[in-house]
């Protein structure tokens, strides 16, 4: 038996243009957005997990009213319930402060085994909400799986680094993160895209989650961005001709650069 | 402004099959028209993935679905690269079993419907003799009673995915001459005196192979007749209302494809120092593909919204699908031509996937009733007689 809350994060679409907002936070409400790509191996492990032996899938998410678009997505792949966290004052809100909400919105839903994450979200790219939770939750945290093997209520993964490869493991409630080596995750059927739309989806505020308003946001973000410039365009390179001091040119321009 | 073909369930649809069709199928596409067959994984992966039971009643192991969801299937399949071959040959089944699913014969569901649309058997419709093609009523296979047997003679030609079908929704005469003595028989591929020829070398649709069949005194239970003895010809042409609209569905969504494949051509390839798209014919060309294309695909999406009522006229439907066929297939015949015509030299290359389109969208005109057919039925439809 496992219940497992995953979380799902929907980001803009990588594809489109990135925008942000009046405050330097990114534009999420004006561009189209999806259910973030390293999400759907959180969602397809927690599937393969419950398919094995029994328990149910919730997926959870923080974000505004468009994110909904994202549990329905994971609950068309075949998450059984959802929870978006929807609320104006969240926006804005840092690392810190979106694993606050999670872990309360966890405590909450109460009747779990298993918080499974992404590696990252594909917007953020931080990598950070899984610790801090478990952290907040105060549970084992199995980070970066890329392969998971359960042996009664004890999950043991594998966790490759660029030096050596851990075995890991840990028993009762835990935070797993999983990466993009752990599965291939399947997209939603027919039958899966309308049994979706009969499935639970609660919407809940931070004053369900007895958080106030000054705990999120822009304001009680532990940093803050000041100012950002998309990468200036690609400069034409330079060609160097050969008129048989070649080689002696590209060491120069090399050296020029301090490469040499 | 939400349409019948735009709700969200049918945009995610389009999403996951588009995504089936790219990882599926496109990276394979080409090593499948060169092995002249698709492989049975394909049929697993895509019974997994929920495409192939699309449009079948759960009931009987499918997916549920209506006609608007099989179309938004195929669209996107296509328009993600797939193609009409693609699409004969992994969805032969569409032909092979409505009639055996109206039938509502138990039995017969459960030994092929079931495990054909879970992707485990592989099952073909054979009408086509070598002596007839469209003229079903003349056909001259026949089964004689003998017992608890039909004992089947005879020969048919033309049977998409007939070298790889474990059974063949065949149509025999069981009783005198004309429309009344045809009926439908299930036949199991592996019985003595059954073959399949090698496949048939095509002009296109190289991933779908094509069978010669020979019966040779096969002797099938009685229990695997589709239906009364002698209703086959009815089945057969309930059938082909739908199996016509599929096909311009093809027609129209292979268009859309070459379309965009010739869009984005003209906007990379520079000639005379100006990309393509710099030039005012080729504008007007794109411009006039586009017009065939939307005008084919808005008339077929709009016959084939009209089948759903549940008054439907079936003569006006047979009348429908008839024209929007032809008018599908003709769109795409201009489309391809022309498709090919922008991309040069380019797009004579057997590695350009305009010229696989030029070639697959040649059948069109002629299986599932060739146009003149179609035309000639319109007309009795119509009551054009002199």
């Amino acid at each position: 038996m496992a219940n497992i809350v995953v979380l799902v994060k929907y980001v803009p679409d990588a594809t489109g243009d990135r925008t942000f907002t009046s405050d330097n936070t990114v534009d999420r409400v004006g561009v189209d957005g999806l259910l973030s790509e390293l999400d759907e191996y959180a969602v397809e492990e927690a599937l393969k997990v419950v398919e094995a032996g029994d328990g149910e899938v919730t997926v959870l998410t923080v974000g505004p009213e468009q994110a909904a678009d994202a549990v329905r997505k994971a609950l068309q792949i075949g998450a059984h319930k959802g929870v978006h966290v929807l609320d104006d004052a969240i926006a804005g809100s840092d690392a810190a402060a979106t694993s606050l909400v999670l872990a309360k919105a966890i405590e909450k839903i109460a009747d779990y085994d298993i918080v499974m994450t992404g590696l990252a979200s594909t917007d953020g790219a931080m990598s950070v909400v899984p610790a801090m939770l478990a952290e907040r939750l105060g549970l084992p945290q199995l980070t970066f799986a890329s392969e998971l093997t359960i042996e009664g209520d004890t999950i043991r993964i594998r966790r490759d680094g660029d030096a050596a490869t851990e075995t890991i493991e840990a028993s009762g409630k835990m935070v797993v993160s999983v990466t993009d080596q752990i599965n291939e995750p399947r997209y939603p059927s027919f039958k899966g895209i309308m049994a979706a739309k009969k499935k639970p989806v609660e919407t809940w505020s931070i004053a369900d989650l007895g958080i106030e308003a000054s705990q999120v946001g822009t304001a009680a973000a532990w940093t803050k961005v000041l100012s950002f410039e998309p990468r200036p365009p690609r400069t034409a390179g330079e060609i160097v001709t050969d008129e048989g001091d070649g080689g002696t040119k590209l060491a120069e321009y090399l050296a020029s650069k301090k490469f040499v | 402004m939400t349409t019948p073909w735009t709700t969200p369930e049918r945009v995610a649809l389009r999403e996951s099959v588009t995504r089936f069709a790219q990882t599926e199928v496109v990276p394979h596409l080409r090593d499948w028209e060169d092995d002249g067959r698709v492989p049975r994984e394909l049929h697993r992966a895509a019974a997994a993935a929920g495409v192939l039971g699309l449009g079948f009643a759960e009931s009987v192991g499918g997916e549920g679905g209506d006609a608007v969801d099989v179309t938004t299937q195929t669209e996107a399949l296509i328009e993600a690269g797939a193609s009409s071959g693609l699409c004969a040959a992994l969805f032969t089944h569409g032909i092979a079993l409505p009639h055996v699913v109206a039938s509502g014969q138990a039995d017969l569901v459960e030994r092929y419907v079931r495990p054909t649309l879970a992707g485990e058997t592989i099952g073909s419709l054979a009408v086509t003799e070598p002596g007839g093609g469209s003229d079903v009523a003349a056909l001259t296979t026949r089964a004689r009673r003998d017992g608890d047997h039909l004992v089947v003679d005879g020969t048919k030609t033309f049977i998409t995915s007939g070298t790889r079908a474990d059974f063949v929704t065949t149509a025999v005469r069981t009783g005198g001459p004309g429309h009344d003595g045809i009926s439908l028989l299930v036949v199991d591929t592996d019985l003595p005196g059954f073959t399949a020829s090698r496949p048939l070398a095509k002009m296109g649709w190289h991933c779908s192979d094509t069978a010669e069949l020979a019966y040779d005194g096969v002797r099938v239970p009685v229990s695997n007749l589709v239906g009364a003895e002698g209703s086959g010809f009815v089945a057969i042409m309930r059938q082909f209302v739908s199996e016509r609209l599929s096909l311009a569905v093809q027609a129209y969504s292979t268009a859309q494809r070459c379309l965009d494949l010739a869009v984005a051509h003209a906007r990379e390839r520079e000639t005379f120092g100006r990309p393509l798209m710099g030039r005012q014919v080729v504008r007007h060309q794109l411009v006039e593909m586009h017009r065939l294309t939307t005008t084919a695909r808005t008339y077929t999406r709009s016959v084939v919204e009209a089948g759903l009522a549940p008054d439907a006229d079936p003569m006006r439907q047979a009348l429908d699908a008839s024209i929007a066929k032809n008018d599908a297939v003709d769109a795409c015949k201009q489309v391809v031509d022309q498709a090919v015509q922008l991309f040069g030299g380019a797009g004579y290359l057997r590695d350009s996937e305009v010229e696989r389109h030029y070639r697959d969208s040649r059948i069109l005109g002629i299986g599932g009733g060739a146009d003149e057919v179609l035309s000639d039925l319109a007309a009795k439809l119509l009551g054009y007689a002199a």
